[in-house]
Formats: C-alpha cells, structure tokens, sequence
C-alpha cells in the first residue's frame, strides 16, 4: 500500500489529524510523523510517490473519501494540493538544522533516524574524545537557546573540568514561555535528536546520568519521550556508562529557571538557588551539571556531525548558527521557521508570517514568551539577534513570536504581565514576590483613573527595583512587556483618566 | 474521562513505596498519587513525608507550589484552557468568560452535574491554532463559543 504521513503532533492532533488518519487507514500504510510546522496548513498529509512526497493540507477526515476519489495516493487529487513540502516558500526559505528531521520521520524509528544523519554526530564524538568534543561545541559559537544565550561549550568545559563523584546533563524542557513550541515538536517529532545530543554531553563532561524535566502541559510529548528512551536503552545506546530518565513538572512557570528546575528535580518546591555556585560546579545534588535548553542539546549532533565551522559560518554577530523561531498568536502562517540570525522582525511577521489572521493591522509583536517586550511596528527594523534585541530593551528568549493585531489594550497587557508574574513567582525574593501585587495593584489604579501621573511613575520605579533586585529573570524581565507597552502605547494607558474627568 | 480509586491508606503507602527508591522522589510519588486519588488527599502528606523523612510541612510546601496538584478530586472531565498571551491575541479572556458562563463555574470549580473542571493553565504549546485547550489530556484547538457549545454537549 502507498505510505501516507500523517502528523501526530499535539498541534496537528487540535486540528482533527487523528481522525484524518482513521479516515485514510483502510486505504493507505500510515506513518504518524511528527509536524513540519506550517500549522496554518495542518493537519498536512504527505502522499509518498515516485515523484518524492506530495504534500495536502490542511485536511480533514470529510475530505478523504473525495481526495481517494480523485487520485490521492497517486499524488494526482488537486484540492488541497500543495505540491513537494520543501517548495512550500515557508519552508522553501529555512535553514533546517535541528528541525532537520522533524515531520518526515517516524519520531520512534531508530532506523529512519540513522537514515537521516541521526548518531553520526555521536561516533563523531567518540572519534574527538572529551576535550575534543567539547573544543568543538565551543568553536562552533552555539549558545543557549533557553533565552540567556550563554555560550554553550564554556558550560560544558566548565562542568569537564570541575571535581564530583557524579556529574550530570539536565536537559531543560519545560518549556513555559507563550509562543514557543519548538521543545514540544522536537520532544514529539525527533526525540532522538535530544538523547544522542545527551549523549554527546555526557561524554564530553564525563556524566553517568542525564535527566529531561519535560513540563506536565505537554502529555504527547511526556509519552513520545518514554518511549524513545526505552527504545534508546533497548539498542544499547544508553545503559550503563550513561542512562537518562524523564521527570515531569507540575505546572510551575518558574521551574524553567534552571536553578529551580534543579530544586524541583531534587524533590522541593521550584524555589529559585542565588548563584554562585553555579551549577557547572555545584548543580544537581551538588554534584558539577551540564544543564542546557533542550534545543541547545538537540543542536549539537548536527554540530558534530558537520563540523563547527559549518554552524559558525551562520548567523549575525555574536549570534551563530540557526533559531527556530516561532511564529504564534494573530499571525496567518502560524509555524516554526528555523533560519540564521539575522532576519528581521518585519520580515518575520509580514513576510514570512502573512500579518496578522483577522486580518487587522499589527499593533505590536511579543517577543520572548511573557517576560519579553513588545515592540511596535516602528521596532521592525530589528534584526532577530541577541544583541540588537537587548539593545532596545528587548530579549528573543526561547524564540516565541506572538502577533497581536489593533484590537489589542497594551495596558491589559501589562497588568497580565504582573499578574502572571504574582502567580508564578516562587516567592524567594522579595522584588518579585511583593513587587509583582504592588504591581498589578498600581495599573489596576491607573486604569481606575486615580493619580494616572504619579501611579505611572510609581510603576516606572517599581519596574526599575524589580529589574536589578530580582533573583532570577522572572522578575528580572516582568518589567520588559510592562515598560514597553508604557513607552510604546502610552495612549493606553490613559483611558481610565480620561473617563474619571468625564 | 479518568476513573479515580476512592481513597485508600493501604493503597497510597504501595504508590510511595514504589517510588522511595528515585532519587527527588517527591514530584514523581505525588503524580503517582494524584493519577490513582485525582487528587493529593491531606491523609497523603504525613505518608509522604515519614516515606522520605521529611517535615509534613514540607510536604505540604511542596504540593501548594505546584499549580497542578489538587486537593479534591475532578469531575468527570477535565478541560485545561490556556490563559496565555498567543491564546489571548486570538481571543482566548471570550473564550474563558463563555466556558465560564456555560459551565456557570469559576476557574478550578467544577460544574454543578459533576461532569466539568474547568482549569486554567498557562501555555500548551499550541499557539499557532489557538485558542487552545486540554480536553481529558486531548488538545484541542481554534476554540470558539461555538465550538465549545458543540464540545461542552457531547460531555456528559
């Protein structure tokens, strides 16, 4: 029978794919696959013909009689066809790195990921030897893509050379920043991208064990991973020099904060640890830790396999390689585009993007998951790069990019991000457990009318005391999307003054 | 839909004992005891806390931290709605304030027929199609007051 690849990632599940798949069983071999990422068009089918794949989308299980009807599995049916996937111009225009793998394979096929390059990174590393591996990593300038864009190897060279009985990898997979869904697709579509990138990472620091903190809000991928890392031990690739066990969060924004994250895997409340010590010496039962984004780790097979200078050779500045941006809320062509550094915001959600789904203007563009500004259209010259993020009071965090369209009340927004952040706060310093009431409270009074001058400068000087006061980025980076929708949309801001005058 | 046991000492002590040999047991023994009770019963936290010789204090510390360990058990369904701001941009405070009002619930209450519990979460990852929500552990996506009308009616 013709093989049909159906996704069964969460996204392309929401969509009706299950149903997509039970419609096309009796008539096709089915591969469930996780997604591509060009959401606005799933769930996508892909037809396999001589001719290479033939893509539908989007699809629903009313229009499979109709499609078989009309030639399907000849890739000849013309509704809903999109053609070969890689010409898509969505994905035509990517550099596909980490993502390389994810929605043309079947995510717990060890065979169908050595065919696509999978484990070449691994015996790469073997050959290089510790020290080798991890010049590598260095070389090839890969930072975190947890949202602090530190460098990756000065972690690991850190944790190598640090003295513990035990050492281990954590991979940060609690993923909790709106807009971003790049660690649920790789967990759910290539979840042996993260083990072999664990892998590399024990051998380079010379860890016996690793853990993924995959967060409770993503079950399909909490399955996915089980899965693979029974299938993983069952092939010998992990055992006894190096296991790795999932763990799974419970709901706590800041436990991807990695020094809470460390906390919540050692048993106790996600509360945040002050450094030093860093965790590179003293992290994970006090013994030296390699804790990277799952991204970062899913990154470095590639990194190995190709060579440093192939990844360094990407990018803008002292940002290289590529980043999987991810294109979310009122945009039309929702997706995960994975390119160098460099392009710009404009490009990104006009262009590439297609504006906004309503069809309305854009007013402003999230960038960075809740802790990150917004920007206005006037920001859109900004290139999608670490530093010139940072250098208007911006951060690209995990790489989420949430549209909003001229419906939007910038100061609903920023009273959501104080709440959020008096919600999720571990309570650990008093600049972010307090300030972030105090917060709400003041907008809520800004909003009401009373004193707008005075309250406004008040939450511009709270603002300041939880930026450099706070322990961690939570309430480090609240005042990011609070002072950018002051700055930006001020006329916001003033509604409640002008109805209490009338 | 979940079944839940009815609360059991005897059966709640074999879930921690089961555990107690993981290093940081106390997040993996309390999803353990929330899968088979729906919930952290209090008669848990003096157990949890003798099997790993911690505070009961702790304990209790521990499971008020985390936003998704309940105290009572759910109803006969659970839906998870995201509150995030890709799901607000699309408008998910509507789509809350109409779950709201069908289900003539707050945020963590259940309906009055036991079938609903209606939870907020932040962020499903589902946020090119949203509004997004977790229907007893199934995503669903692009929800609108239609479409919940549609869903809420099929649950019973």
């Amino acid at each position: 029978m013709t093989r049909v690849f159906v996704p069964r990632d969460a996204a392309a599940l929401a969509l009706g794919a299950d149903d997509v798949a039970a419609a096309l069983a009796p008539h096709a071999d089915i591969v469930r696959t996780g997604s591509r990422g060009l959401f606005w068009l799933e769930p996508m089918i892909e037809v396999e013909t001589p001719e290479g794949r033939i893509a539908y989308g989007p699809v629903e299980a009313d229009d499979i009689a109709g499609l078989l009807a009309d030639g399907l599995l000849e890739g000849r049916a013309g509704r809903l066809r999109l053609g070969v996937p890689e010409a898509i111009p969505f994905l035509a225009r990517q550099t596909r790195l980490t993502f390389a793998r994810c929605g043309i394979v079947d995510p717990l096929s060890l065979d169908d990921y050595r065919a696509h390059g999978g484990m070449a990174g691994l015996a790469k590393a073997r050959a290089l030897g510790p020290v080798g591996t991890v010049e590598t990593v260095l070389a090839s300038g890969l930072r975190g893509r947890g949202g602090a864009g530190f460098p990756t190897g000065i972690k690991w060279k850190t944790t190598a050379e640090a003295k513990g009985d035990r050492k281990f990898i954590v991979c940060n997979a609690d993923e909790g920043d709106s807009g971003t869904y790049a660690d649920r697709m790789l967990l759910e579509g290539d979840p042996f991208s993260l083990i072999e990138g664990m892998a590399i990472a024990a051998l380079a620091v010379g860890a016996s064990k690793g853990y993924v903190y995959t967060r409770s809000e993503y079950p399909h991928a909490v399955a996915t991973v089980d899965k693979a890392l029974a299938i993983a031990r069952a092939a010998g690739i992990l055992g006894a020099g190096f296991d790795i066990e999932q763990r799974v969060g419970a709901g706590a924004y800041v436990c991807g904060e990695e020094t809470s994250l460390l906390e919540s895997l050692e048993g106790r409340r996600g509360q945040v640890r002050a450094k030093p010590p860093l965790p590179a010496h003293k992290g994970l039962f006090d013994c030296p830790t390699v804790i990277n984004n799952l991204v970062t780790l899913a990154t470095v097979p590639c990194i190995l396999r190709d060579g440093a200078a192939a990844y360094q050779a990407i990018g803008m500045g002292r940002s290289r390689g590529t980043m999987p941006i991810q294109l979310a809320g009122n945009v039309r062509h929702g997706g995960l585009f994975e390119a160098g550094f460099g392009v710009t915001l404009g490009d990104l959600v006009n262009d590439i993007g297609g504006g906004t789904l309503s069809g309305r203007p854009i007013r402003a563009v999230q960038v960075g998951g809740p802790l990150g500004a917004y920007f206005p259209p006037s920001l859109f010259d900004t290139p999608f790069d670490y530093e010139a993020f940072a250098a208007r009071d911006g951060l690209i965090g995990h790489g989420g990019v949430v549209v909003f369209d001229d419906t939007v009340d910038m100061s609903h927004q920023a009273r959501f991000a104080m709440e959020f952040c008096a919600a999720e706060s571990c309570g650990k310093c008093t600049p972010c457990r307090i300030g972030s009431v105090r917060g709400m409270e003041t907008v809520d009074k800004i909003l009401a009318g009373q004193n707008v001058d005075a309250n406004l400068e008040l939450l511009r000087d709270l603002c300041d005391t939880m930026k450099f006061g706070s322990l961690c980025a939570l309430g480090g980076f609240i005042p990011y999307p609070v002072l950018s929708a002051m700055n930006f949309f001020p006329e916001d801001f003033r509604r409640g003054q002008r109805l209490a005058a009338e | 839909m979940a079944e839940y046991e009815p609360w059991n000492e005897d059966r709640a002590k074999d879930i921690i004992a089961a555990h107690t040999g993981m290093e940081g047991s106390a997040l993996p023994i309390l999803h353990a005891l929330q899968d088979a009770f729906g919930c952290i019963p209090m008669e848990t936290e003096p157990l949890v806390a003798s099997a790993l010789n911690i505070s009961r204090a702790e304990v209790h510390g521990i499971v008020t931290f985390y936003h998704e360990f309940r105290r009572k058990p759910p109803g006969r369904h659970v839906l998870r709605v995201c509150r995030a701001e890709a799901c607000q941009s699309v408008g998910a405070d509507a789509v809350a304030a109409h779950l709201r009002a069908a289900l003539a619930v707050d945020w963590l209450g259940t309906s009055a027929d036991g079938a609903v519990t209606l939870e907020p979460v932040f962020c499903l990852g589902l946020c090119a199609t949203g509004p997004s929500a977790l229907l007893d552990g199934q995503p669903v996506g692009r929800l609108n007051a239609a479409r919940i009308d549609r869903m809420l009616e099929t649950l019973s």
